[in-house]
């Protein structure tokens, strides 16, 4: 079991956690990800690693609500745990100096964008950050990416904060106006295959997070498969980062929507009584702790 | 109880395990064959000839003492046995149900020359049924500490194994794992049906009791390296058991379609993931119920691809085989189960490609049909394709089953850990020896796809390099 040292929402449904997973923290690095299983009747859903500490060695987690797991997991708490935490998984960011990037955070992806974000900088890259919400309460890490970006561009969808727009809109008009090197965008498949279609025609590098449907993250079961050009790779030990320009977004949708019946029923299921089921996998995880603390006094 | 001489032991009959019905078993996870009652393991017992010089514990790849034990259940001493049992082998109840004896200990028995072999397997599986059931487990004897750390990295049949001698040796031994629970194959791979994961559960809490430590959601390669492993935690000796994890696929059009897994992930779903209770169980699978399923491949990891899908509610369960059914590798016996339970064998038959609906998911499999030519490089005949002998079949889920490669995540983070130009790590034949100084490998990570009990063979003949290659270094 893996306790839960800090637990804060960002912004409504979208929830920080610092995780004690010593190992992991001491190995991890930007555009790496996890796996976790909240409890023994839940399923792995890998998350990617938004930051980590070696000093307290734990490692942070940014989750944005979406079925049972990721809500079941944002009624944490501090002092919870969750069961099972294993990374850190997939290759790094491949960090070098291109000259002027551009960093694209849509939504929660912005937690997974901004470490790299801050690897380009200090290699010495002009850096660009667009990040792009819904509306302004969703909008989340704005003064880390600012503290990191030598240019900074908030966009939402309703204008309720910073341009009201899509960050393609914004990346569009940088692009006419400046060289750009490299770009790199994470979030919804929409949103990166958007961006992927502005810079293919004018030659920018471009690379993009993929969140395949996983199982055990180590290569074993095939089933985050993605095409890439005309390769079958697996995101978890070939990616999750991909040249964007060669993705097939439409096959990731449609297998990322493969079990999309049993997941509704399952949230349904879930919403009528979140709290009871909270109270069980509490249960049964401090039930978990006795066992554990009895061998180990015996 | 009394021996009988030999004349009259050898005019008992060969006694059959008692199974499951296949009509009910082919809807349900619970095991299929049941276990002899004492009496008839007793009565099995006794055909045995107790020869002076017994083949079968040569044919053995642990080299379990096979007569002996036959000797201590013929005696009604069945924990004595059970202990006999794991002097050699840390997973008899796993054994006693998974391991091929008909090409083994029973394939070597003097009596299967004249008549139906000593079913040594129910014999081996009654013993450690008995000892789990009555909770008396025959524990082995351990030897002083001496103080040396060994790292096991897998806790497959390989890992375990070599994990048990080593602990006997009075070794300090941590066995690291990837996934969330400890068994590897036989907690992902195996199905219920055949073992079920609360034995291997007890299996390993036997080891636990044994000193052993377990540490899961490790991947060695990610989480920590072996230079780590060996410098900075203490390790004097690694052995690397991480199986032959990667998948292969057909390289054919329509693989992505949803529908189309790799054997691997289907069990890994079924059994790690517990998806065949979806009320209980948060992880899905593709809802099988009513659908037409084909499992491509002829292995015995096909043959439990299929039973399982049968089980999760297909309305038809196929094995497509591009072979004939002599050429298949999957045991007979579970050839057997499989169609009594109603799986539809289609043999000399291969996918071309997958063709899907507007959303994505399969809908047909494009066949055709193969004659055997000239025998290849595994002697056995290769298959051609029958010209204009192409097909189609409404298809919903298909299952890939042809085999698996090595995964690199050890490999690509150990450097001066040689490797065959496929992947596998070269280890010597006699010791499993790598290139890296104290580090050896077995089980399918060196041998490629073999089975649990080769990979445990490979345990046992790892740890008795390393006991040697510790107890040559300086005591600590």
């Amino acid at each position: 079991m893996y306790l839960i040292k800090e637990a804060r929402f960002l912004a409504p449904d979208i929830k920080l956690f610092r995780i004690e997973a010593p190992r992991i923290a001491r190995k991890r690095k930007a555009g790496q990800f996890v796996i976790v299983r909240v409890h023994d009747e839940g399923e792995r859903i890998p998350l990617t690693i938004a930051d980590s500490n070696t000093d307290d060695g734990t490692v942070t987690i940014i989750v944005q609500n979406a079925g049972k797991t990721t809500r079941l997991l944002n009624m944490m708490e501090e002092g919870d745990s969750v069961l099972d935490i294993v990374g850190p998984l997939g290759d790094p960011s491949h960090i070098e100096n291109f000259g002027t990037c551009v960093v694209i955070g849509g939504g929660v992806g912005t937690a997974i964008a901004y470490p790299t974000a801050v690897e380009m900088k200090t290699q010495g890259n002009h850096v660009i950050g667009i990040v792009g919400s819904r509306n302004k309460e969703l909008f989340i890490l704005e003064d880390e990416m600012r503290a990191t970006t030598d240019a900074f561009y908030p966009m939402t969808d309703d204008g309720s904060y910073g341009e009201k727009g899509f960050v393609t809109n914004k990346l569009a008009e940088i692009c006419e106006k400046q060289k750009v090197d490299f770009v790199l965008a994470i979030g919804p498949i929409p949103m990166m295959r958007a961006v992927a279609n502005v810079t293919r025609d004018l030659g920018i590098k471009t690379v993009v997070s993929l969140n395949p449907i996983m199982v055990d993250g180590t290569g074993m079961c095939g089933g985050c498969r993605v095409q890439i050009g005309d390769e079958t790779k697996f995101a978890c030990v070939d990616g999750p980062e991909f040249d964007a320009h060669l993705v097939d977004f439409d096959t990731l949708i449609a297998r990322n929507s493969l079990y999309k019946e049993k997941e509704q029923k399952d949230l349904a299921e879930f919403q009528a009584n979140p709290l009871v089921v909270l109270e069980q996998v509490r249960h049964q995880c401090r039930l978990d702790q006795v066992e554990e603390a009895i061998k180990a006094r015996n | 109880m009394d021996r009988l001489p030999p004349k009259e032991r050898m005019k008992i009959s060969r006694s059959s395990m008692p199974e499951q019905d296949a009509k009910d078993r082919a809807r349900n996870f619970l095991e299929v064959n049941l276990g002899l009652p004492v009496l008839a393991a007793q009565h099995e017992a006794q055909r045995c000839l107790d020869c002076a010089d017994p083949k079968c514990v040569g044919a053995c790849p642990v080299g379990m003492q096979i007569n002996d034990v036959v000797t201590l259940v013929l005696d009604g001493d069945f924990i004595g046995a059970a202990k006999k049992i794991r002097e050699d082998n840390v997973l008899p109840a796993v054994t006693g149900r998974v391991c091929p004896q008909e090409n083994q200990c029973e394939g070597a028995c003097v009596l299967g020359k004249k008549m139906d072999a000593v079913a040594i397997g129910y014999i081996e599986r009654f013993v450690a049924d008995y000892e789990r059931e009555t909770g008396n487990v025959g524990l082995p004897d351990l030897k002083p500490s001496t103080g040396k750390k060994v790292a096991i990295i897998g806790s497959g049949p390989a890992g375990l194994s070599c994990a048990g001698d080593m602990a006997i040796n009075g070794h300090d031994v941590t066995v690291f794992e990837a996934l969330h629970e400890i068994g590897g194959v036989l907690v992902y791979g195996i199905p219920e049906f055949r073992l079920p994961k609360d034995i291997v559960k007890n299996e390993v809490e036997n080891m636990k009791n044994m000193g052993i430590k377990f540490e899961t959601n490790v991947v060695v390669g990610k989480t920590i390296t072996i230079d780590e492993l060996m410098t900075e935690e203490g390790f004097d000796c690694v052995f690397i058991a991480t199986g032959a994890g990667l998948p292969k696929f057909l390289k054919i059009p329509g693989e992505h379609l949803g529908g189309v897994y790799s054997a691997n992930e289907f069990l890994t779903r079924v059994n790690l993931m517990k998806a065949y209770d979806p009320e209980k169980y948060d992880q899905p699978i593709y809802d099988c119920r009513g659908k037409n399923v084909a499992v491509v491949g002829g292995g015995n990891t096909a043959m439990d691809s299929v039973r399982s899908a049968l089980r999760l509610g297909a309305k038809n369960a196929y094995i497509i085989y591009r072979r004939g059914e002599d050429e298949m590798p999957a045991r007979k016996e579970e050839v057997h189960h499989a169609k009594d339970e109603g799986v539809q064998f289609m043999t000399l038959v291969n996918p071309v490609s997958f063709l899907g609906d507007e959303k994505g998911n399969l809908k047909v499999a494009h066949l055709q049909r193969m004659e055997l030519g000239e025998p290849d490089a595994s002697g056995r005949r290769r298959p051609v394709p029958k010209e204009g002998s192409d097909f189609e079949m409404p298809l919903d889920v298909a299952i890939i089953a042809v085999g698996t490669g090595a995964n690199p995540l050890v490999q690509s983070t150990t450097p001066d850990l040689d490797t065959t130009d496929r992947g596998y790590i070269l280890a010597d034949e006699e010791t499993l020896a790598t290139s890296k100084p104290g580090v050896f490998a077995g089980g399918d990570i060196v041998s490629g796809s073999a089975t649990v009990i080769r990979a445990m063979g490979a345990g046992r003949k790892a740890a008795k390099a390393m006991h040697e290659y510790l107890t040559a270094q300086a005591p600590v």
